[in-house]
């Protein structure tokens, strides 16, 4: 039983919801594997992987094909390496979500999506209906193609491994696709999955300016993180990567304070497994009270300037 | 160019699912059902491309239920040209999906097959990625946008750090994400009109695709529930909280 972890990068360092995937890889009872793919810049990627705790090989395809992750060229290449794995992981990360369904299929596999749990080998459990229900699954392929909810998993230490690189290669599409380009947002805050505290606005910040003048002195001030509301990010106060819930981030700190966010069952499906859950919201029915631990019924254009000056 | 646009039929977004006492699967009985929301963008992105001349047919198609009839009718009232009803009683998961959705590419030959990046039943966000793989077919997963030009079409792409863009040969597979557009909503005409238009009812043998599950469901179970906590008076009371958990 040995299990394959791809590794999500940006060339140099390995993100954190790759730690997360090597522990439930190690649950799965054997030794882990990580493919670490990518253009020119991969090599210092693949040395980082080698260090994570836990981990017995790393496996290093560099090809320009690789650079940007394009699920047309990194699959064939992933599914060239399945043969010597029982189970191939990745984080339920957009890149994750974009690149494995079609290992699966290639391999005629059913893919586990976003699990949390593993119960054994081939049983997990997953959240279905915006996480309103838990799925235990088996599966009955003879390979196990899964992404990993990547808040329900410790991080595998970063060093203390020492796993040998192997280079690899394989095929890498057909040039059907390209990448054109890449907006990211660039931001000194910590970034939304990983925080331990997230500000959070909702459709009551009115537009982006004010969202801004509220919001961020407060993240500013616990150096949070902020997240947004699908409400929020519609009418355009921020980008859509702010986005928590059913379809967009989801989330796990330590602090989740909601502001002027109702409650709406998808929202909830991103944030609710919060250690602590902090609501403002004028009305004292919003369905963010009955996941609160702590609520406070005010208006934010007075409580939260007046919180952020008291803190 | 024909678009094909797979449209799933849910419980209503509105509705708070119930799971079963006996653990066996959500209590769908007596419960709104409606077009899965993103699919619902997949079919007015569909109408958009056809206004603008990119596109000459629509055909919806949907495998489930004879009740899924409904949704491919709500596509017909929308804008679509005909729809597929591939029916079964089954819970047909995503990999045999994409494998009916296949065959039924290679008898139409769409130039987009436009889904929703995930069905909010199962959340699996897999079967256009699956389909574009067995089709050997480039994918745009979780468009905000999607611009036609020749022969291959630019889809910007909501990912984890901000937008991607990416260009694909065509035919390709695109799947909607939730600001690609805002679906209208259909006129009494339109539904009068749709209850005329052409749908065609296969089987799942049509195709020749078996649809027996990979994935066997042995519980579904409440999540843990959260006990609501307590409400504070005021920001100084908050204050207090918020230092007791060591924050700030
Ligand atoms: C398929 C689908 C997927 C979705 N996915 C997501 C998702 O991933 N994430 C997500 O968040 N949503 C998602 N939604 C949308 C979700 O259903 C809600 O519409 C959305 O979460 C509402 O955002 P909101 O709470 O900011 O706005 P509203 O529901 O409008 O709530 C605003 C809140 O602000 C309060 N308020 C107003 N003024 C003040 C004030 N001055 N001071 C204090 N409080 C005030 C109000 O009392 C109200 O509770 C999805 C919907 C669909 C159909
Ligand atoms: N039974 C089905 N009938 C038609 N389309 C489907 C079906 N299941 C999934 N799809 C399509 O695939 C998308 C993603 O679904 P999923 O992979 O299950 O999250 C949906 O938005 C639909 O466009």
């Amino acid at each position: 039983m040995t299990a394959l972890v791809i590794a999500e990068h940006n060339g140099g360092e390995i993100a954190e919801a790759t730690l997360s995937t090597v522990t439930a890889a190690a649950q799965l009872g054997g030794d882990v594997h990580v493919l670490v793919a990518g253009g020119d810049d991969a090599g210092a990627a693949a040395g980082a992987a080698a260090q994570i705790a836990g981990v017995a090989k790393v496996l290093r395809a560099v090809d320009a094909a690789y650079a940007h992750q394009l699920p047309e060229n990194v699959a064939p290449l992933i599914v060239s390496l399945a043969d010597s794995y029982d189970a191939i992981l990745a984080p339920a990360t957009t890149t994750g979500k974009n690149v494995m369904p079609r290992v699966a299929a290639l391999l005629d596999v059913m893919q586990v999506s976003d699990i949390i749990a593993i119960e054994s080998p081939t049983t997990f459990k997953r959240p279905i209906y915006a996480g309103n229900a838990i799925a235990t699954v088996e599966s009955s392929d003879s390979k196990r193609v899964i992404t990993v909810r990547t808040t329900a998993f410790e991080k595998a230490e970063a060093t203390g491994g020492s796993a040998s690189v192997d280079e690899v290669s394989g095929p890498t599409g057909d040039g059907n696709s390209e990448f054109v380009k890449l907006d990211a947002v660039e931001s000194d805050r910590p970034e939304l999955t990983g925080a331990g505290i997230i500000v959070s606005g909702g459709r009551a910040l009115k537009d982006g300016e004010t969202f801004e003048q509220y919001i961020t002195p407060l993240a500013d001030k616990l150096g949070a993180a902020i997240g947004a509301s699908r409400a929020a990010v519609d009418a355009g106060y921020v980008p859509n990567d702010y986005q928590v819930g059913q379809t967009g981030k989801i989330v796990a700190p330590e602090v989740y304070i909601a502001i002027g966010i109702s409650g709406a069952i998808q929202h909830l499906a991103g944030m609710k497994d919060s250690k602590t859950i902090v609501a403002i919201n004028k009305d004292p029915d919003a369905p963010i009270f009955q996941v609160a631990d702590i609520g406070l019924v005010a208006d934010l254009f007075n409580a939260v300037p007046e919180l952020t000056e008291k803190l | 160019m024909k678009i094909l646009v797979p449209v799933k039929r849910v419980i209503d977004y509105n509705v708070k699912p119930r799971v079963k006492a006996d653990g066996s699967g959500v209590d769908l009985a007596n419960v709104k059902m409606s077009m899965n929301p993103f699919c619902e963008i997949a079919v007015e992105e569909a109408i958009r491309l056809k206004e603008a001349g990119k596109a000459e047919e629509i055909i919806a198609v949907s495998i489930g239920p004879a009740k899924a009839q409904e949704t491919l009718r709500t596509a017909l009232a929308m804008g679509a040209d005909r729809a597929i009803l591939v029916e079964t009683d089954q819970d047909v998961e995503p990999l045999a999906v994409a494998k009916i959705l296949k065959a039924i590419a290679e008898e139409e030959d769409p130039g987009i097959v436009m889904l929703g990046k995930q069905a909010i039943d199962d959340d699996s966000n897999q079967t256009g990625q699956m389909l574009a793989a067995l089709m050997g077919r480039p994918q745009g997963t979780f468009a905000s946008k999607v611009q036609i030009d020749g022969d291959s079409v630019s889809v910007t792409r909501e990912v984890d750090g901000g937008l991607e863009t990416v260009k694909l040969d065509l035919p390709a597979v695109i799947t909607t994400d939730l600001r690609l557009n805002e679906p209208r909503y259909a006129s009494l005409p339109n539904i009068m009109k749709a209850k005329k238009k052409p749908l065609d009812t296969k089987t799942p043998d049509d195709y020749g695709v078996d649809v027996s599950p990979r994935l066997a469901m042995s519980n579904v179970s409440e999540p843990p529930v959260r006990q609501a906590g307590e409400m504070v008076e005021d920001v100084d009371a908050l204050v207090a909280k918020l230092k007791a958990l060591g924050v700030a």
